[in-house]
Parts: structure tokens; sequence; C-alpha cells
């Protein structure tokens, strides 16, 4: 029988396989912040340990670096408590390190792949649940704690328990309004927040390999929404394109012998998955969440569900309190839900081509009477290329923020933060309770749906605004 | 960390489903650069509610946590464990746990227990008959008990976790066994280095 991606990848990077314990797997990339590492890199000097690969280790500033411009300082001192530890840490272990407005600094899962340091194959990990992003690439990335950010920094390897494999096979054509985004909250939606629990997903089928490098990170990223250790997308001439003169990979010859062992990473045509989920690419719309967890979503066209809708008194009860916390009563119109504040940014959707998707969106239009609108590019590099590209000047034109790269109001760890009882549409990743900021009320939505929301100042889909 | 072989203790119902680790500890506490001190952040969103049942004086110095189904979903972050040790839990009884925190919190030494639905509903309701009730917690047997009332379930722990958490092995330590396998390891990788792709001030070429 033929062997899945995932199980290609986990069996090239078995160190030891001791009886009733678990594997220990070898670890190619593991990527660093601020926020769960100091104290991995306290417990390494508590027991005179070193890194053992700084040449496997990269780090950046993001979850909590400031998205002001650059002069101005860092006010909240623990922030730059945590800022300045990891450059210190960096330094004293001899890792590479990006510190805030440095040219490659940026949020962790963006920078990764446009460095090209993101390759088919390898093992990826960072102490952040998204690092399912780089799963895109066909390499086996995921999310672990500081204790083992501790570890993979002094042994350069990881005991994991195997997954189990799914196939999400995405098939068909996704209507030309349906983005990534909303490709992967129907995912979720269907699997539940849990369903994921204990599998690499990896993401088949014609609506996925018809995305660009991009997309797919989109999709992967969220994968842990559906509580999936990791997502994988097969490698194919997309991702090598990608992956060519980035400054991470060889050029020349010597990326060619390369790409040609990356073709390999990808599951064999007789191999068997555990688990599988179908969904038809052609019957999708652009979604939203409405509740306090990314499962709970809706079309765009819909309307704001009831409790009623569940016999589950599990499930109705997570419905009402979602409903209360989020200020909703069932029935409303999406369409006539209004906003506080629009977020384009966080390392699922960040990146280039986010940013022209809402640019086309936002040009010649204004950001609605009241509405905070801020972009955030994914990185340094998103940034600079989205200033060539003059997308600054039509989101400023339209009345939008233009910030520095950051992790920013995903996660409101930085100044970036919703106000008690303020709602989002947003383009990150998780709707929880306070996660933007505290008693704030997040939408997630794709980048388009998010422009077009700060148009109207409820949400609201491109083609209702005119460009 | 110190070995683990029998928790007794009062115990908390929470009664809460998915509550995610932003809910255990918010995100603001994930400023720190130190291990300990996360215990006052713990659940703190809901600690001003004088109802929320970490406030019921007839739980004050509980040390097991009993929670509702998906208990620990969501962001990665140990700091959710440290919250809940730091604040002086020992073990977590609920029907199900996010993969990520379960595996935090075997690391750490806080004690995960899963058990069916109906079992955790028991038990809460024991607890809640009388919060007084010792609650036990027996590492080496997998078993929870109320003494007091005969009523008593066995657990399960992958044979690893259940070693570690009895001895009190420290990860890394168990690894370092292994340095002849990873070194010869690397010798066999094909997968590329970062060496020179960034000059010592992280730029390229
Ligand atoms: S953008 Fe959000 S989800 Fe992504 S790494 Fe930063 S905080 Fe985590």
């Amino acid at each position: 029988m033929g062997r899945t991606l995932f199980e290609k990848i986990w069996e090239e990077h078995v160190v030891a396989s001791p009886d009733g314990e678990p594997t220990l797997i070898y670890i190619d990339l593991h990527l660093v912040h601020e926020v769960t590492s100091p104290q991995a890199f306290d417990g390494l000097r508590l027991n005179g340990r070193t890194v053992r690969r700084p040449d496997r280790t990269l780090a950046t500033a993001d979850h909590n670096v400031p998205t002001d411009p650059i002069s101005t300082p860092v006010k909240d001192p623990v922030s730059r408590r945590q800022l300045e530890a990891l450059e210190a840490n960096c330094h004293e272990f001899g890792i590479t390190v990006f510190p805030r407005g440095h040219e490659n600094q940026g949020i962790v899962h963006v920078i990764g792949p446009e460095l090209g340091v993101t390759q088919p194959g390898m093992t990826i990990v960072c102490g952040d649940s998204h690092t399912s992003t780089h799963g895109a690439f066909g390499s086996l990335a995921f999310g672990i704690g500081t204790s083992e950010v501790e570890h993979v920094l002094a042994t350069q390897t990881l005991p994991q328990q195997r997954a189990r494999t799914m196939a999400v096979i995405v098939n068909g054509q996704a209507p030309a309004d349906v983005s990534a985004k909303d490709i992967v909250l129907a995912i979720v939606a269907e699997l539940g927040t849990g369903g994921g629990a204990g599998y690499v997903i990896e993401y088949r089928g014609e609506a996925i390999t018809a995305l660009s490098m991009e997309g797919r990170m989109t999709i992967c990223n969220m994968s842990i929404e559906a509580g999936a250790r990791a997502g994988l997308v097969a490698v194919d001439e997309t991702t090598i394109d990608y992956l060519r003169g980035r400054p991470g990979v060889p050029e020349g010859d010597e990326f060619e012998v390369l790409a040609d062992r990356w073709r390999s990473y990808v599951s064999d045509a007789d191999a068997e998955f555990d688990a599988e989920l179908t969904i038809d690419a052609s019957q999708l719309v652009p979604f939203i969440t409405w509740g306090t967890n990314p499962a709970q979503v809706v079309a765009l066209s819909g309307v704001v569900p009831s409790p009623d809708e569940y016999d589950d008194p599990d499930a109705k009860g997570t419905t009402e309190r979602s409903l209360a916390y989020m200020g909703l009563a069932p029935g409303t119109l999406v369409r006539d839900i209004p906003v506080d504040v629009v977020f384009i940014g966080s390392c699922t959707n960040s990146r280039i081509e986010d940013l022209r998707a809402a640019a086309a969106v936002a040009s010649g239009n204004r950001v609605a009477e009241g509405v905070r609108a801020l972009v955030v590019p994914g990185s340094h590099r998103v940034k600079k290329q989205a200033e060539e590209e003059g997308l600054d000047q039509i989101f400023l034109d339209a009345g939008f923020e233009w910030r520095e790269p950051g992790c920013s109001m995903c996660l409101g760890m930085n100044p970036d933060q919703l106000k008690m009882g303020q709602r989002s549409a947003s383009t990150s990743n998780r709707n929880f309770e306070g996660r933007q900021g505290r008693g704030g009320r997040t939408h997630l939505v794709s980048p388009v749906v998010a422009a077009a929301t700060a148009i109207k100042g409820r949400f609201a889909t491109p083609d209702e605004v005119g460009s | 960390m110190k070995p683990v072989r029998i928790l007794e203790g009062h115990a908390v119902p929470l009664e809460r489903s998915d509550v995610d680790t932003d809910q255990i500890i918010p995100s603001d506490w994930l400023k720190r650069v130190e291990r300990t001190g996360f215990g006052r952040g713990l659940f703190s969103e809901w600690r001003d509610d004088p109802t929320f049942v970490l406030n019921d004086q007839s739980y004050v110095g509980a040390s097991i946590l009993i929670a509702g189904p998906r208990f620990g979903t969501g962001s990665s972050r140990e700091h959710a464990v440290w919250a809940l040790m730091d604040y002086g839990f020992v073990a977590v009884i609920a029907p199900s746990f996010g993969d990520i925190f379960r595996n935090n919190s075997s690391k750490q030494g806080l004690v995960i227990v899963q058990l069916p639905q109906e079992d955790v509903d028991q038990l809460t309701q024991l607890v809640k008959d009388e919060p007084t009730r010792l609650v036990v917690v027996d590492v080496e047997h997998l078993r929870v008990e109320v003494p007091e009332t005969g009523w008593q379930r066995s657990f399960d722990l992958d044979p690893m976790t259940r070693e570690r958490l009895l001895n009190g092995w420290d990860d890394i330590g168990l690894t370092m066994r292994r340095e002849s396998a990873i070194t010869r390891y690397e010798a066999t990788s094909h997968a590329p280095t970062l060496a020179g792709v960034f000059d010592e001030d992280g730029h390229t070429g």
C-alpha cells in the first residue's frame, strides 16, 4: 500500500522509536518568537544547556510589537521586556533574530515562507499553534508549548505520538467571490472545533490545487481551528515556483535538484487515510463567523442562528452564551450588523495577495463614518512590496490606517485592541471571547469582505461597493 | 519536576464546556518573561464576577478542577498550565481536552483525567452536594475516587506520561540519553539548514 504525505515525512524524521515511548522525531526548522520563548531560554540557562542547532533556529519579534511607526518606542513595559529578552537570548545562544523594524521581521508564519526557509518535506515547529500554516508547502509543521520549545532548542528533536491522517477533499471549482478564507471557514464549520483532534489533515482536490501558495497557507493556517495537529498540501509546481529565487533556497542546478526531491512529497495514489471529508467547492459562498468559536459560521447572506435550531442541550447552551456575548439576536440579517472596527492582518490573511484583494475593493471608496479600519501587513517584506505597488496609498486614500507589521489585533497583545463591546470584522483566525480585547466581539471574514464591510459600515460583500 | 503518585484534595466544578486557553489565561498575561506568578491571571475574565465558582467560599483551597468537555482547546500557550498549577490545581478532570493542552500538562506534572461525561456529571454532583469531600486521583493505579462515598472510576494515561509523572522525569534529560541516535540521524539528514542564508545581522545577501 502507498503512503500518505504525512507518513513519508514522519518516517523520514524518526530518530528513535523506543518501545512504549513516543517516537523521537528530528526537527529541521525551529521558529521562535518573543512570547513563548523567554521561559524556554530561562530553562536552558537554569540547566546549563546550549542550543544544539542555531543553524536550524530562526527568531522574529511579532506578537506584541506595536504597529506604530518604528520611531515610536514600545510604551508597554512588559512588551518591551519580552522584545528585549528575545534579542538578548538570541544573541547569547547564537540564533539569527529579526527584531522590531528589521527588514526581515514579521509574523513568524509569514516570514518563514517568504524567506524560503519553509521548505517541502521538512519538520517545522514553533511555539505558536498556527505553525500549521507552513504545511501548505508539504512540510509537517505544528505548534508546540514552551517546554517543547526548550526541548527542541536543547536537542533539535521532539518526542511525538504519531497522528492519524485525514483527507479533506475540496472538489470542483469555487465561485469567483469565494476566497481561501471562505473555504477554510466552511471546513472548520463542517468538522467542528474538535473534529480534527488527533489528525493531520491533508487538503486535497481541485479547489485546493487551484489555490496560490498564499491561499493554501490561509487554509492550512486554520487547521488548528478544527482541532487538527497540522494541515498539509502536497507539493506541486505552484509550490516550487513560489520557492524559486527566495533567499533561503539555492540557485540554479542546485535548486532544481532540490525541487526534484520535493516533488516526491505527495501522497501515493493508493495511500489510505484514516478519515475523509469531501466538500463541494461550487456550493460555497462568502462566510462569516457569528459566535465565539471559529466553527460558528454562517453565509454572509444569511441570518444569525437561533438556539432553537439545536436539540443537543450542550449546543443550545453554547449558542445562547455565544449570542449573549456577541450581543446578537437570532434571526438578524448578517448584512444588517454594524461594525466598529475592521482589521485586515494576521498570519491568516496579511500577505500580498490578501492586501491586493482588499485594496481592489477599497479603491475609490471611503471607510464608513465612525469605523476604524486597520491594515497590518504580515511582514516588512509584504509592506515594502505593497508600497511598491501603491496599495498603501489606495488604503490611505480610502481612510484605512496603514500600519507596521506584526500580529497586532489578531490577539491584541499590543495596543491594537477592541474596546469593551466593540464589534470587529477581522481577517484573523480566532473569535474567542476577549481575543481582540476584553469584551470585544470578533467576526472572522475574508480580506475582501473585511474591506467591503469597512466601506459599508456593516457586513458586506465586494459586489455591494462600486470600485 | 516533582514525582506525582497520589493526589488528594478538594475539587471545584467549573461546569462550562469549551473553556479555551484564552479563557484560562488571557493573552495580556503572556507578556511575562518569568515562569511563576500566573495563578493570579487564571480565569481572570471571570474572577471579577462574585458568583464565579472560584469565588465561592465553599471551594476555597480546592486543588482538583472538574471541567466540561473540550477543556483547554485553542491557543497553544503553556501559560494555561502554569496558571492552573500556580493557582494550586494539581489535576483537571473533564470529558475531553485540547490536544496541545493535554500535552503541555503532562510535561509540567498537571494530571489530566479524562472520564466519560456521565462520570464527570456524577462527580460534579458529589462535590456540589458536599464540597468538603476529599477527592483522590491515584496516578499509580489510574483511579479517581471519592472515598467517603465509595465512588470510584478508572482512567487512562499513556504509559509514558504515567511513568514520567510517577518518577518526576524531565523531558530533555530523557531525550539526551539518545544523543548518539540524534548525531547519527544528523549525519544522514539532507534537510537544508540556515547556514549562509543570513549574515550576522540577519540580512540576506
Ligand atoms: S497573527 Fe495571530 S494567530 Fe498568527 S501568529 Fe500572530 S497571534 Fe498567532
